[in-house]
């Protein structure tokens, strides 16, 4: 096993040049370049983060927006239905308002033209007997030649029209 | 061994041969060896592969997709086995993981072929037992730092009842101190293993080829059926046990930081 029995002469240079690469590799490698690389990967997942991060704001920023949209136009809605309502009870209280002041209105003037009618019919009523007491004392004065007084004859009217 | 597989001996490619004679410090002569050039290697192939993931792009390319993604996978075993104390480690762990990463992966090269022999340092034990020590010295510093002498509760487990605390101290501090060699162990095993079994299996190849068609297509197709199954095998082995070497030193360095 050249590992044993070279051990004695090649110990020292063995040594001696793993010390010298193995020192290098350390300063050079380890202590110079290494750092840097790490400092690199490190930026990158720093920069990655923050906009993760950014972006994990900015959705959340959206989410507030979009509830602030909607409760605002929940609110507005509302707002418009309530309006709405109103406005439909108002319609319907002037409406029912209208229509008793016509029906009012229009129960008036039939009641008056109901009195009219009533006071022609009577008025009519009291020509014709007038008419009928005229025509039954000329038809007595001439049938008979008898003057009937006119209130007689309006009795007599009276009684045959009303049976 | 090499008696058993005839002129082809496994051990060979853990041979550390000298390239350049190199230079003395305190007595000791220190050569540049084929060892020493495929720590280089690794080094400089990691460079390159971190090079790619410099561009620092908001969006990353492939080539710094996968390098971020090595990174990431140390920085999250760090942060899930130590918490948020564990970005201090992580220069040291993703260098470990790394290196030996590419060590391990840079030795199963198939470059024989062209005529380059890779040299895997990480089955060399003095190698992954350098790496184990210094795993193992960073826990004992951030622990006795961290905690001072109340570093030694960690041999104390909670619940531990009292007519028991002569005992659990003991057989905690062992595991404890086997730490370190079972971390440099089970590297150097790992890829010293597989190593020798496709060298075998190559070695049954081509013995079995040279001895007659009979043979060589007898012995020596199922060996190399074997052989690619194994490479694949070793392809994850060293995937894992970087990763279990870097996985243990980041537990032991939990165990530093908080204790039990």
């Amino acid at each position: 096993m050249p590992q044993i029995s070279q051990l004695a002469e090649t110990f020292a240079s063995q040594l001696f040049w793993l010390l010298v690469t193995f020192g290098f590799v350390f300063f050079v490698v380890g202590k110079m370049m290494l750092p840097r690389v790490i400092s690199t990967v490190d930026a990158r997942d720093q920069s990655v983060a923050g906009d993760l991060a950014a972006a994990e704001a900015a959705r959340a920023a959206a989410d507030q927006a979009e509830e602030n949209w909607r409760a605002e136009e929940n609110a507005a809605r509302e707002g418009a239905q309530k309006r709405i309502a109103e406005a439909r009870a108002q319609g319907n209280a002037a409406a029912a308002q209208r229509l008793a002041a016509a029906h009012a209105e229009t129960d008036a003037r039939i009641a008056a033209a109901e009195a009219q009618i009533a006071a022609a019919t009577a008025a009519a009523s009291d020509e014709i007997e007038a008419v009928a007491a005229d025509a039954a004392r000329d038809i007595v004065a001439r049938f008979s030649g008898a003057e009937v007084t006119a209130a007689e004859a309006q009795n007599a009217v009276k009684a045959a029209l009303n049976g | 061994m090499a008696a058993e597989s005839g002129k082809i001996d496994p051990m060979h490619q853990f041979e550390v041969q000298t390239i350049w004679d190199g230079f003395n410090i305190a007595g000791h002569q220190i050569a540049f060896t084929n060892s020493a050039l495929w720590m280089c290697i690794a080094a400089l192939v990691l460079w390159a592969f971190m090079l790619g993931g410099m561009k620092r792009a908001v969006v990353p390319g492939r080539w710094q997709m996968l390098v971020e993604n090595f990174t990431g996978f140390i920085d999250s075993m760090l942060a899930q086995n130590i918490g948020k104390e564990g970005r201090a480690y992580l220069p040291y762990i993703f260098s470990l993981f790394m290196f030996i990463l590419f060590a391990n992966v840079l030795g199963l090269l198939p470059l024989g072929l062209v005529g380059i022999h890779p040299f895997t340092f990480t089955s060399h034990f003095t190698v992954t037992g350098v790496l184990a020590i210094l795993s193992f010295s960073i826990v004992l510093i951030v622990g006795f730092w961290k905690h001072g002498l109340k570093f030694f509760s960690l041999f104390v487990p909670h619940g531990t009842p009292l007519w028991l605390i002569w005992l659990i101290p003991a057989i905690e501090f062992v595991s404890f101190m086997v730490r370190p060699f079972s971390l440099g162990l089970r590297l150097f095993v790992a890829m010293i293993a597989g190593h020798i079994l496709l060298k075998v299996l190559a070695g049954f190849v081509i013995n079995a080829g040279n001895a007659g068609i009979i043979p060589g297509l007898g012995v020596g197709i199922p060996s190399f059926a074997l052989m690619v199954g194994i490479s694949a095998l070793e392809i994850l082995v060293a995937g894992i046990q970087a990763y279990v070497f870097a996985l243990l030193t980041s537990l032991y360095i939990n165990d530093a930081e908080h204790l039990h």
